[in-house]
């Protein structure tokens, strides 16, 4: 029996730069047969700022200004894997309490981050009641920084090698515990409102899922590692700062899908409010920066108060050098493994900056886990997968 | 049944003691329940524009508009009156007598659905015998303007726009059409009038929402998916085909499609109250409180009564059903395309089938409750 042919011609559909739901500008040119993805093809590049360019003729403190450009949901991530590529070169410790200050805005910056996800994400979903009060709820932490720093949502310009660029201000902690008492609330009230919520489930289960080996052999880190099975957190992996104080758990989830993203980013704000009470509680007093003087460089050999004369003072000097060698520096944020490739070349700029950020790598795996779904699912699983423009692109 | 007051009638009476003949007077008469209509209808759009501003506002902790008169009532002014003055764009390749044409499709049918719509015993414009039929059909002619809007805009977000509103309304046009079969059949009328009649006597425990239970909540949600409001939004879902059918549209074409989709809702509001929710009827027959106190129920002044009571009752149960719609907008997620029509095919069309041969028989066994 002869068969009518009604195959049609697959529709190439160009989304973004400009699209209501792509993050900025995220560029996808999609396939599609009929409301099915056949192949999609990622377009990055239009925030690029050129930044480990521009690095290279900055000093670091010069530097920490930009680099809450990158990731401008996250700011204080950014400038604390700055100050830690620098400060792991040259070996330079740094005073208790300025470590606990560092965790407090770490944390901060994070909740910050996935509340700036959950609106948007629920957004994207189809739910317009919840970018509000996340914006509200952002606006205290926000509040917070401005106190601390005296800017809001990037250019904090706070960290510094060697510690932080000024104490708390009086009356910050009790300001900062207060959210602390007032968030898990509303974190709460979100999840009444979303989490079992039948449509939202039926949207987001099953979707964009990502096994354990792919998670890993994509190379994925952050919430969206953690939500394909892997317990892989850098807080925990890599002991840094001193977050090895304080009583928390890592959150994670097996069922590697959209749903489990989300659920892992809502108890990881719940997580940091865990840390934030305990470092509000158990903040060290001190000094903010390191107080050490230490000869660099030319070590003790060196004639004192001489042209080649180097040491870290309270104050990071202009003329600090960033000594001879190469590693690679990396802290958890909010959206994955941020990490710094940094070659000190024994002058005041890096040689080379590399910088690894996390949602550009876990970006690279949106292909892969929208063929063969619908259009809307695209933006579920992109809004998931949590990118900002100005990190993927830099 | 007292038949409360008759506009049109004493309106044919006094012109005919003017010496005019029937016919011409009753032509005379004609305009006025239209022009009436038309406009409360385009006011309705303003009303909800307003409503939908200020309870998402609400649902977002803001405070919405403000500034623009008092409680900021006249910002759907103000937004229709930007709109009027829009350069009215056709884009280039497009198909510029389908793109004009689209919009018109779409709201025509809209306003006509309003002639079958009953404030009262004598306050409809026509009484038509298959009145809800009538609806019915003309809302299947929307999706057809959509579908034409779509496809001319030369834009692929608008096709895909343009055919997911036709798949949408074509799935939900049956279970719609069944669950107001139920009534019908309850009713033994398709005349609008005819349903409200059925339901009158007992005050709020005659209205059909206690005899369909199935069928309004099948009727509610197909409703919702044929004025395309979130959770089935689909044609236009911001986040996925930026505007869906209407993103080449701007200006008064554009304007026209905004109109249609308040219009329909408001439609859809007043169609369920007068399906389930006993239309016109007060939550205790007027007759009972008339007997109360004691009051003859033919005295003029009590007529008036209920006849503005009547219209605000009305107005009351669809506006209260335009606020559970407008805050389902704003606190619930939009469902996929596959997951509508299986909801759509797979799940409500059967039940509504189902509903409907459960009412046919419960019919048969108990005439009295369910209509004889």
């Amino acid at each position: 029996m002869p068969r009518i042919e009604t195959k049609t011609d697959p529709m190439v559909i160009n989304m973004g730069p400009h699209h209501p739901a792509m993050h900025g500008c995220f560029r996808i040119i999609v396939t599609l047969d009929g409301e099915d993805v056949v192949d999609c093809e990622p377009v990055i590049g239009y925030l690029h700022r050129g930044m480990e360019k521009i690095a290279e003729n900055r000093t670091n403190t010069m530097f920490i200004p930009y680099t809450s450009r990158w990731d401008y949901y996250g700011g204080m991530f950014n400038e604390a894997v700055t100050v830690n590529a620098v400060e792991q070169l040259a070996n330079i410790s740094v005073p208790k309490r300025a470590s606990y200050i560092r965790v407090i805005l770490l944390e901060l910056t994070r909740i910050v981050n996935h509340l700036l996800w959950l609106g948007p994400f629920v957004t994207d979903v189809g739910t317009q009641a919840m970018f509000f009060p996340t914006m509200r709820d952002r606006e205290y932490i926000l509040d917070l920084f401005e106190a601390v720093s005296g800017y809001r949502m990037i250019n904090h310009n706070y960290f510094r090698v060697g510690g932080v660029a000024a104490d708390l201000p009086y009356g910050w902690v009790d300001k900062c515990a207060d959210f602390c008492n007032y968030f898990p609330s509303t974190l709460d009230e979100y999840e009444r409102l979303m989490t079992n919520n039948p449509i939202f489930r039926r949207r987001l289960e099953g979707v964009g899922v990502l096994s354990r080996e792919d998670a890993i052999n994509w190379g994925i880190s952050g919430p969206m590692l953690r939500a394909s099975g892997v317990k892989w957190d850098l807080r925990k992996v890599d002991h840094y700062e001193c977050y090895d104080e304080f009583d928390w758990d890592v959150q994670w989830e097996t069922a590697g899908d959209s749903l489990a993203r989300y659920k892992i980013r809502l108890n990881e704000m719940r997580e940091s409010i865990k840390i934030i009470r305990q470092a509000l509680q158990g903040l060290p007093g001190g000094a903010y920066e390191n107080l050490e003087a230490k000869r660099m460089a030319s070590g003790p050999k060196s004639e004192w108060n001489g042209i080649e004369y180097q040491f870290i003072a309270k104050k990071i000097a202009p003329t600090f050098k960033i000594p001879k060698g190469e590693h690679y520096v990396r802290v958890e944020s909010g959206r994955g493994e941020l990490g710094i490739f940094i070659m000190g070349d024994d002058n005041v700029f890096p040689w080379r900056w590399k910088i690894r950020p996390g949602d550009f790598n876990n970006l690279q795996v949106l292909p892969q886990l929208i063929q063969g779904l619908k259009v809307a699912d695209i933006f579920v699983i992109l809004a998931s997968i949590d990118i900002v423009m100005g990190s993927v692109d830099r | 049944m007292n038949p409360g007051i008759d506009l049109q009638g004493s309106f044919i009476e006094s012109l005919k003691s003017f010496g005019l003949p029937a016919g011409a007077a009753k032509l005379l008469w004609m305009p006025f329940p239209m022009l009436v209509i038309l406009v409360v209808a385009v006011l309705s759009v303003f009303a909800l524009v307003w409503l939908e501003r200020k309870i998402s506002a609400a649902a977002q902790q803001r405070i919405g508009p403000e500034f623009i008169g008092p409680l900021g009532i006249l910002a759907p002014l103000a937004d229709g009156l930007k709109l009027a003055f829009k350069e009215d764009v056709v884009p280039a390749k497009s198909d510029p007598l389908l793109f004009t044409l689209g919009p018109a499709i779409v709201v025509i049918p809209v306003f006509l659905s309003y002639l079958i719509v009953p404030f009262g015993q004598n306050m409809v414009i026509t009484d038509v015998g298959m009145g809800i039929f009538l609806w019915i059909a003309l809302s299947s002619v929307t999706p057809i303007g959509l579908l034409m809007s779509g496809y001319s805009s030369n834009n692929k977000y608008s096709l895909l726009g343009g055919l997911r509103a036709a798949a949408q309304s074509i799935s939900y046009e049956l279970p719609l059409a069944l669950s107001v079969l139920a009534v019908v059949l309850m009713s033994n009328s398709l005349s609008t009038v005819d349903i409200v009649n059925q339901q009158t006597g007992y005050g709020i425990l005659g209205w059909n929402i206690w005899r369909q239970p199935v069928g309004f909540l099948i009727f509610w949600i197909a409703a919702l998916a044929e004025c395309e409001r979130i959770p089935f939004d689909l044609p236009e879902a911001e986040e996925e085909l930026v505007a869906g059918y209407q993103t080449e549209y701007s200006g008064m074409k554009f304007a026209l499609f905004y109109i249609a989709s308040y219009v329909n809702l408001t439609l859809s509001a007043l169609l369920f109250a007068v399906l389930y929710l006993g239309g016109w009827e007060f939550f205790v027959p007027i007759g009972t409180i008339a007997g109360f106190f004691n009051i003859s129920e033919t005295a003029p002044w009590l007529q008036v009564v209920a006849a503005v009571l009547g219209i605000s009752m009305t107005l009351l149960k669809a506006y209260f059903l335009v606020f559970i719609a407008i805050l389902m907008r704003w606190t619930v997620p939009r469902v996929r395309i596959d997951q509508l029509l299986d909801l759509g095919w797979k799940f409500l069309l059967p039940v509504s089938l189902v509903n409907l041969l459960i009412t046919a028989g419960l019919k048969i066994a108990f005439p009295v409750a369910f209509g004889s």
